[in-house]
């Protein structure tokens, strides 16, 4: 397995906004993470990221333990993007591309910075401050800043969150074109049904902090007899007792 | 340490000055302000002290070098609280740079930062009101690396308390620099205060700084041993600054607030 999360819990004073959850990523796959405000999605990305410190549990990523390996040396393999996180808004495009492809060590920068460009459609408003691009160009910008370094595992929470269907649409053709082309495993936080089902090889259920269920799109449909991705996250969120 | 990634941090808050002029106005002007106000107010003490009749300039000279110091630490701040601001904490903590290189980045471009507002101030000191800091000689470069130190160490424990307590915090970075400022004996000598305060202030470089500042500019004479107990006790700040923001990083991360900190 390329990331194993075992009994990953984290608990806020008396609250656990994750409970002893465990999964297994293959590598090169993308994993859904579905389940309603405040089920503890944001939290388990956030101690993937290294940037919550787990109460228990571990994280395993390419044999290597998140807590006691170089956390550098591992965050160099890892990106993250999500519409909730801002890019410094007083740099250009450009600025912010070169200053996080030094971060990340990447080899080429110019090259690099001019494909990713391209690929995202961007070069046009290369020069323009990050805080005066509209949502669209600047979820397109975060993605590019996510991938800037080829990383091998990418973390999406909601990445096209707010866009109108058609930018919503060229960002989900894209992470599946680079998909196809590149190494990457994907895990996806989305509260958009067909985006997951469209891009991911498998979900996992969330709820109160817990995994309530995992599978395939369409085995879950199919278990809970309802006829579609839709159907099935409003029955799991709504039900009041664990599945 | 790895000077590139150092280097990438820098270059993020250089951009951020070269982009926007009316920052680099901003930079310059305090400095400035405060030279024209500390310039006046040291050439009416020339003519009207006995015991300030041999050295011309000399509040003017503890003004700059207090300011040094404010901006120093200012400039820390300002460049920890433009990642709060920008919402971009997520994306500086998940890259993969050790908080030794932030800290090393920060300090550096913070020395940048001082110096683009200083520079100008100072030089045109010396037209104005015939007054040049580099009167003070080599000294000047050993109390400039005291007052550097302890500034940076008041920008760590105020990031310190950002991290702990999120933007809330950020009046505190403002007002930092002026709790200390009356025990610094910046502008008068250290028997000013009570003995009781006394006692205190000698636990801050700055008395020893601006003591030795006087010193030698009143009666022409260096000493080594007041200048190495200014950086020993900087380097003492220095180090509990950075252990502080080392243990409110570590308590960021037990509480989940980089992943949301934002304005």
């Amino acid at each position: 397995m390329y990331i194993q999360i075992k009994n990953l819990t984290k608990k806020f004073k008396n609250n656990f906004a994750v409970n002893k959850i465990s999964f297994d990523i293959e590598k090169n796959k993308t994993v859904g993470l579905l389940g309603p405000n405040g089920c503890g999605k944001t939290t388990s990305i956030g101690m993937m990221l290294g940037l919550i410190e787990p109460s228990e549990g571990e994280i395993i990523i390419n044999s290597q333990n998140l807590q006691s390996y170089k956390r550098d040396e591992i965050l160099a393999e890892i990106n993250f993007a999500s519409p909730y996180v801002e890019l410094p808004k007083k740099l250009t495009v450009k600025q912010n591309l070169e200053v996080y492809g030094r971060l990340y060590g990447v080899e080429n920068l110019s090259n690099r910075i001019n494909e990713i460009s391209v690929d995202l459609d961007i070069k046009n408003f290369f020069g323009k401050k990050t805080g005066e691009l509209s949502s669209g160009q600047k979820n397109r910008v975060s993605l590019a800043k996510s991938l800037i370094n080829k990383p091998k595992i990418l973390l999406l929470d909601e990445p096209t969150a707010s866009l109108d269907p058609d930018i919503g649409d060229f960002i989900r053709s894209y992470i599946q074109e680079y998909r196809s082309k590149n190494q990457v495993t994907i895990l996806l936080a989305s509260h958009n049904m067909n985006e997951v089902e469209r891009l991911c090889n498998s979900i996992i259920m969330m709820k109160e902090g817990k995994i309530i269920d995992r599978g395939t799109c369409s085995e879950i449909i199919k278990k809970h007899g309802r006829n579609n991705l839709e159907e099935t996250f409003l029955k799991l969120a709504r039900s009041k007792n664990e599945l | 340490m790895n000077f590139n990634k150092i280097y990438a941090l820098g270059l993020r808050h250089l951009y951020l000055i070269s982009n926007s002029f009316p920052r680099v106005l901003d930079l310059i002007y305090w400095p400035t302000v405060q030279i024209f106000l500390w310039g006046f107010i040291s050439k009416f003490f020339t003519l009207s002290s006995e015991y300030y009749s041999n050295t011309v300039g000399i509040i003017l000279t503890a003004a700059i070098l207090y300011d040094f110091l404010f901006r120093a630490s200012i400039s820390f701040n300002m460049m920890f609280l433009e990642e709060i601001w920008s919402r971009n904490f997520t994306n500086l903590f998940i890259a993969p740079i050790k908080i030794s290189e932030i800290i090393t980045s920060l300090t550096i471009t913070a020395v940048l930062r001082t110096l683009i507002g200083l520079i100008p101030a100072s030089i045109l000191a010396v037209p104005l009101f015939g007054v040049s800091i580099f009167e003070l000689g080599l000294p000047l470069l050993f109390l400039l690396i005291a007052l550097y130190l302890f500034g940076i160490s008041l920008g760590l424990l105020v990031a310190s308390g950002l991290l702990r307590f999120g933007p809330s915090f950020e009046n505190i970075a403002w007002a930092s620099l002026f709790f200390f400022a009356p025990l610094g004996c910046i502008y008068y000598p250290i028997e000013i205060l009570p003995n009781s305060l006394q006692i205190i202030a000698k636990g801050l470089p700055l008395v020893h700084i601006f003591e030795e500042m006087r010193n030698i500019l009143i009666n022409d004479i260096i000493n080594y041993s007041d200048i190495i107990k200014s950086i020993s006790i900087s380097i003492v700040y220095f180090i509990f600054g950075v252990i502080i923001f080392y243990i409110s990083y570590s308590g960021a991360k037990q509480r989940g607030t980089l992943i949301n900190m934002g304005e």
